[in-house]
């Protein structure tokens, strides 16, 4: 009885693997190995991967040869007077000594790259790399631009209700974008909880800490589109906040800059002009989308018991002071952060006025608009009472 | 000789055990509190594993199915809870409760009655873990290893009831510590030297310093935590000048410690176990204890091995990598005295050898993988991955389980006096030795490919495997209803064991009745 | 009880105790052992500052870096973001924040150096990260000082150092859905 089961179970399991093995999937190394990656240092990384697991391999198979073959050749069967030999110091010492020295030979090359890692005295380029719940922040401290990445894969696709994109998972809306060849130190650190910046292209990992500074140094000769992900659980969005790093030509690299510093400037310009109601709320529909659907969710309705309603919510129907006050301040003891530092103020006005006016709530409320030149002023804190 | 021998001779109501529930409640044998932890965990296996299923369910395929990201937070931080410190570490415990008095000829642990207090704290302990699930914001979503802030500023409120739990688990091992220690050392048999002593008692004497040693550290970490929580106090908080680097320190300080506590046991039961079945005995006794207590020695100065990515000097990522490199050579050593002792053996595969078989290839291959999370600058790109993931559940899963498993296949004839069902014992064995194999060796390349650790949801190259890796899990789940129900089987009736059960079994513990007597050497035996 | 068991208990229960005294023992010594070898990049008061201003040296590149954690909105930023200094030259640097809020806050900066190894010679005589609180009323601005110098010793590879400063709210309260304001009529339970 116990035979069949087992047959079957073995028939069942092949079946699957056969599946397996045929699936596209299944015959790319990419998909079982570490990458080689695009830096001298990366490819350093995995070469002492590949050592260390060749040296594994045939430790194995020595050891494993060992007791496979006495499994077979000294069952009672074959061999039913055991001998009885049970110390012998010599051999203790062997093989206590042999792999200290295998374990020397490892260490030397491991601690090498180590060192050539560590060195974060400079770079072309530095990026200051700020871990949020749940995005990353990049801030070019040269030339002063700055913006934040979030995870631009459609909320559908994660709800298996349209189909998934070749990048599910690993797309933003705003890649890092570096140039080919210069040294990038990128300086890490979080806004809240521990995050963790990996790129698997550059072989860098380190640990973003609220409050401190970790650097990782890479140089890239190859210029192509490399992606990450966050590496330490940071709550419940930590599988949803990649990194994508697009490495150009450095005229390409220029041209991005200049085109993010004008950016810049425009926003100076889009704060002063004057805005329609429709103009912020459609413009306030994509930064929702991108900020708030996570927690509030798309129809406004929030999550029982966790994340309120925007929906018929008395703040953003009736108290438009209020609300500006939590977009800007953040709730303290809650999860709904600040978010002065993150949007800009068109994007801040765009957010909360379409808040006031979707879900019903512009029918519903006293469907107040807030303009960008109304968070300049409540930065300036000459907001009164009245001219709410 | 002890005056508490003496006068148990001369008292009428200890025939045997007592009558009823209550017998459970208050009972101050060392078997049968051997007999609740043993329950205790095998329960708290099946939770954990209930949760696994969860966990593995939503991974089957891409995107969100079957939870939400919050719930399945709960779902992986219970589950690393309630294993190691459910089901794990109990299991080690009821085995030292039954066997090591056993095996020194006492007659019982030294504290008896601390020995039930021991055990009845623990489902305390898990009731309230378990019950905040129910409560407002969910159970703890933070991680087993509940790195600040996110466990301390942005935890549910539940985590208070998590630092309560935790402190009354770290009371029980402690307590349990002690009395481990005092049996071996005041109460064996006279003729019993140290070295005379069997591994699996070796094993737990070291356990027991180890725990002796880490846990306060533990109940020192969460009483900060605790403290920065609802104290206004700022161990770990920037903002207050605190540092949460500081909890990860005295975090693993406890934390690597831990995981040797529990697989020193382990060693410990492999040992008789391939002894009595290659009917040939241990090679290298003396080596294999010095062995361990290196590894244990070892184990205090490895633990930011868990750090390698948080911003350490290059001075402190330089020693930690050579420290937790040179682990590998005490442990390689136990390897290679168990391959010898078979090497022109007598072996025949009974299920507890072929456990313990398992046992020692299995973990070697985890081994392996820690030789490699070793290197650091490797690690960089293993750290908080699939490949961790797939190092420790292979030292876990195939080595601590597995382990226990055989513990229980070993000695189940000897506590209830009936041989288990071998025909269903293997096919248990096989069932779960494919799942554990099927579930968490293409977790390997997960992890290598880049797929991070701790996560719902994953881009679509992983697809593949997590769904090999979930159907694994779902087989090796489904197989322990089966090891119930052999366990059960076998307490209710089975072929009469004799006392000394396997052929070649050495020990004290084979030279009494199968089943045990409710009391054992009452009177101490002689040791030559 | 015999007296060998009295004693091993006595012993271990004397053991715990130690350990538990020790992972307290931990946080001082934690602070110490970073102090004396720099290793949370963190820059301390400096009793030595003196000694470093000797004879101006090299030229370096110094870069001040600023963050508000979550729930931080004042306005905090560099007066200078970055600048050529000389080593072994007194140099002053001024952060300059506001409060953009209506109630009276308390922020604490925490700062971090990098090149992690340039630590030990950068000798800060004043800091406003050394202070325990900077309290700032509704609207209040107010430019904060650093006063270092970069000892001469700074090894040679070391062309460029960057400063980064975090401010926090001092008054974060903890979890997540207990403790809200009663004033704020939120939708259910935050």
């Amino acid at each position: 009885m116990f035979n069949k089961a087992t047959t079957t179970i073995n028939k069942s399991l092949a079946a699957l693997f056969l599946a397996a093995l045929s699936s596209k999937s299944f015959a790319a190394w990419d998909d079982i190995n570490m990458t080689e990656g695009v830096t001298a240092i990366s490819k350093e990384v995995f070469g002492l991967h590949m050592l260390i697991f060749w040296i594994c391999v045939a430790i194995g198979i020595v050891v494993f040869g060992v007791m496979f073959y006495s499994m077979f050749a000294f069952t009672k069967k074959k061999n039913p007077n055991p001998s009885t030999f049970h110390e012998n110091t010599k051999v203790e010492l062997a093989w206590t000594i042999v792999p200290f020295l295998i374990l020397v030979l490892m260490a030397i090359p491991a601690s090498n790259t180590l060192t050539k890692i560590y060195d974060d005295t400079a770079g072309d380029i530095n990026i200051q790399v700020i871990g949020y719940q749940w995005k990353w922040e990049y801030r070019y401290l040269e030339d002063n631009i700055g913006f934040f990445s979030n995870l631009s894969t459609d909320q559908d696709e994660i709800d298996n209700n349209t189909p998934k994109g070749e990048h599910y998972l690993e797309e933003v809306d705003e890649p890092v974008i570096i140039p080919v060849g210069k040294k990038i130190r990128f300086l890490i650190t979080a806004n809240d909880v521990i995050h963790s910046w990996w790129m698997p292209d550059f072989a860098i990992k380190q640990d973003a800490i609220p409050g401190f500074i970790n650097t990782a140094w890479t140089i890239v000769d190859k210029p192509g589109t490399y992606r990450g992900k966050c590496t330490e659980l940071c709550g419940k969005n930590h599988g949803f906040m990649p990194i994508v790093v697009k490495v150009v030509p450095q005229d390409e690299y220029d041209i991005w800059v200049a085109t993010k510093q004008e950016e810049a400037l425009k926003m100076a310009e889009l704060t002063e002009k004057t805005w329609s109601a429709e103009e912020l709320v459609q413009r306030g529909e994509g930064i929702y989308q991108k900020n708030c659907v996570a927690c509030h969710q798309s129809n406004g309705a929030g999550i029982v018991g966790i994340f309120p309603a925007l929906a018929g919510s008395d703040i953003v129907l009736n108290d438009k002071a209020r609300h500006l006050e939590i977009l800007m301040e953040g709730v303290q003891g809650a999860a709904m952060a600040s978010y002065a530092n993150q949007l800009s103020e068109v994007d801040m006005a765009a957010v909360i006025t379409y808040t006031r006016r979707s879900w019903g709530n512009a029918e519903n409320g006293d469907g107040k608009i807030v303009v960008p030149t109304d968070i300049v002023e409540y930065k300036n804190l000459k907001l009164k009472e009245e001219e709410i | 000789m002890s005056a508490v021998i003496e006068s148990h001779d001369h008292d009428d109501h200890h025939h045997g055990p007592a009558e009823g529930l209550t017998r459970w409640l208050y009972t101050t044998n060392h078997k049968d509190i051997g007999t609740l932890y043993l329950w205790f965990s095998f329960a708290m296996f099946l939770i954990g594993g209930a949760m696994a299923m969860v966990i593995r369910a939503e991974l089957f395929q891409p995107g969100m199915q079957i939870v939400e990201p919050e719930f399945y937070n709960q779902m992986l931080t219970l589950h690393g809870l309630i294993m190691v410190f459910g089901a794990v570490m109990p299991a080690f415990v009821g085995l030292a409760n039954w066997l090591i008095p056993m095996m020194v000829g006492a007659p019982d642990m030294a504290l008896p009655r601390m020995n039930n207090l021991s055990f009845w704290i623990l489902p305390v302990a898990f009731f309230i873990l378990l019950s905040s699930l129910f409560m407002e914001g969910g159970a703890p979503n933070f991680g087993w290893t509940f790195y600040a802030p996110l466990s301390t500023t942005y935890a549910p409120p539940s985590v208070t009831f998590f630092i309560f739990s935790v402190h009354i688990m770290g009371a029980s091992s402690i307590m349990g510590s002690i009395n481990v220690i005092v049996t071996i050392m005041n109460m064996r048999a006279p003729g019993m030297t140290l070295m005379k002593m069997p591994l699996f008692v070796w094993s737990w004497l070291i356990t027991a310093y180890l725990l002796i040693a880490v846990m306060p550290v533990l109940a020192g970490a969460v009483t900060m935590m605790l403290m920065d929580i609802h104290f206004g106090t700022s161990f770990f908080n920037a903002a207050g000048g605190g540092d949460p680097v500081l909890f990860q320190h005295i975090f693993w300080f406890f934390g690597h410690p831990e995981v040797y506590i529990m697989i020193l046991p382990a060693f410990g039961i492999t040992s008789h176990i391939i002894e009595t079945f290659s009917r040939k005995q241990l090679f290298g006794h003396t080596s294999m204890v010095w062995a361990m207590t290196s590894i244990a020695i070892l184990s205090f100065v490895v633990w930011a091995h868990h750090m390698f990515t948080v911003g350490l000097p290059l001075a402190a990522e330089l020693f930690f990598m050579w420290a937790t490199m040179l682990i590998a050579v005490p442990t390689g050593v136990k390897v290679f005295n168990w391959v010898t002792t078979m090497f022109k053996g007598s072996i025949t595969y009974e299920t507890p050898m072929l456990f313990a078989i398992a046992f020692v290839v299995l973990f070697t291959i985890g081994g392996f993988s820690g030789l490699m999370l070793a290197i650091t600058p490797a690690d960089f790109q293993y750290h908080d991955t699939y490949f961790v993931v797939a190092h420790f559940h292979y030292v876990l899963v195939p080595g601590a389980i597995f382990s226990i498993m055989a513990a229980v296949y070993y000695w189940i004839p000897k506590w209830t006096g009936n041989m288990y069902d071998e025909r269903l014992g293997r096919l248990h064995f096989w069932l779960s030795f494919i799942g554990v194999n099927v579930t968490f060796f293409p977790q390997h390349w997960i992890g290598l490919a880049g797929m991070p650790r701790r996560v719902p949801d994953y881009a679509l190259q992983f697809a593949d495997w997590n769904m090999v890796s979930s159907v694994g899990a779902f087989l090796f789940g489904a197989s322990q209803i089966l090891f119930l129900f052999i366990v059960i089987k076998t307490v209710m009736g089975g072929k009469k064991a004799s006392p000394e059960v396997w052929e070649g079994a050495r020990g004290l513990e084979w030279t009494v009745d199968s089943p045990a007597p409710y009391h054992t050497f009452s009177t101490p035996p002689k040791v030559s | 009880m015999n007296k060998g068991r009295k004693k091993t208990i006595i012993l271990l229960s004397f053991a715990v105790l130690v350990m538990w005294n020790f992972s307290w023992a931990l946080i001082p010594l934690y602070d110490a052992f970073c102090e004396v070898t720099g290793l949370n990049g963190k820059v301390t008061q400096s009793s030595s500052a003196e000694s470093s201003m000797t004879a101006e040296g090299r030229e370096i590149g110094l870069q001040f870096i600023s963050h508000n954690n979550a729930g931080m909105p004042w306005v905090f930023k560099p007066s200078q973001r970055a600048l050529k200094i000389k080593t072994g030259a007194l140099h002053e640097a001024t952060f300059y924040a506001k409060n953009t809020t209506n109630k009276t806050m308390i922020g604490r900066a925490v700062n971090s150096i990098a090149p992690s190894n340039a630590k030990n010679y950068v000798k800060k005589i004043e800091c406003f990260c050394f202070e325990e609180g900077i309290e700032l009323k509704p609207g209040e601005e107010i430019y904060l000082p650093i006063k270092m110098v970069v000892d001469n010793e700074l090894p040679k590879e070391i062309k460029n150092i960057v400063l980064s400063y975090t401010i926090f709210d001092s008054n974060i309260k903890h979890n997540l859905i207990m403790d809200h304001d009663s004033n704020h009529e939120m939708e259910p339970s935050l």
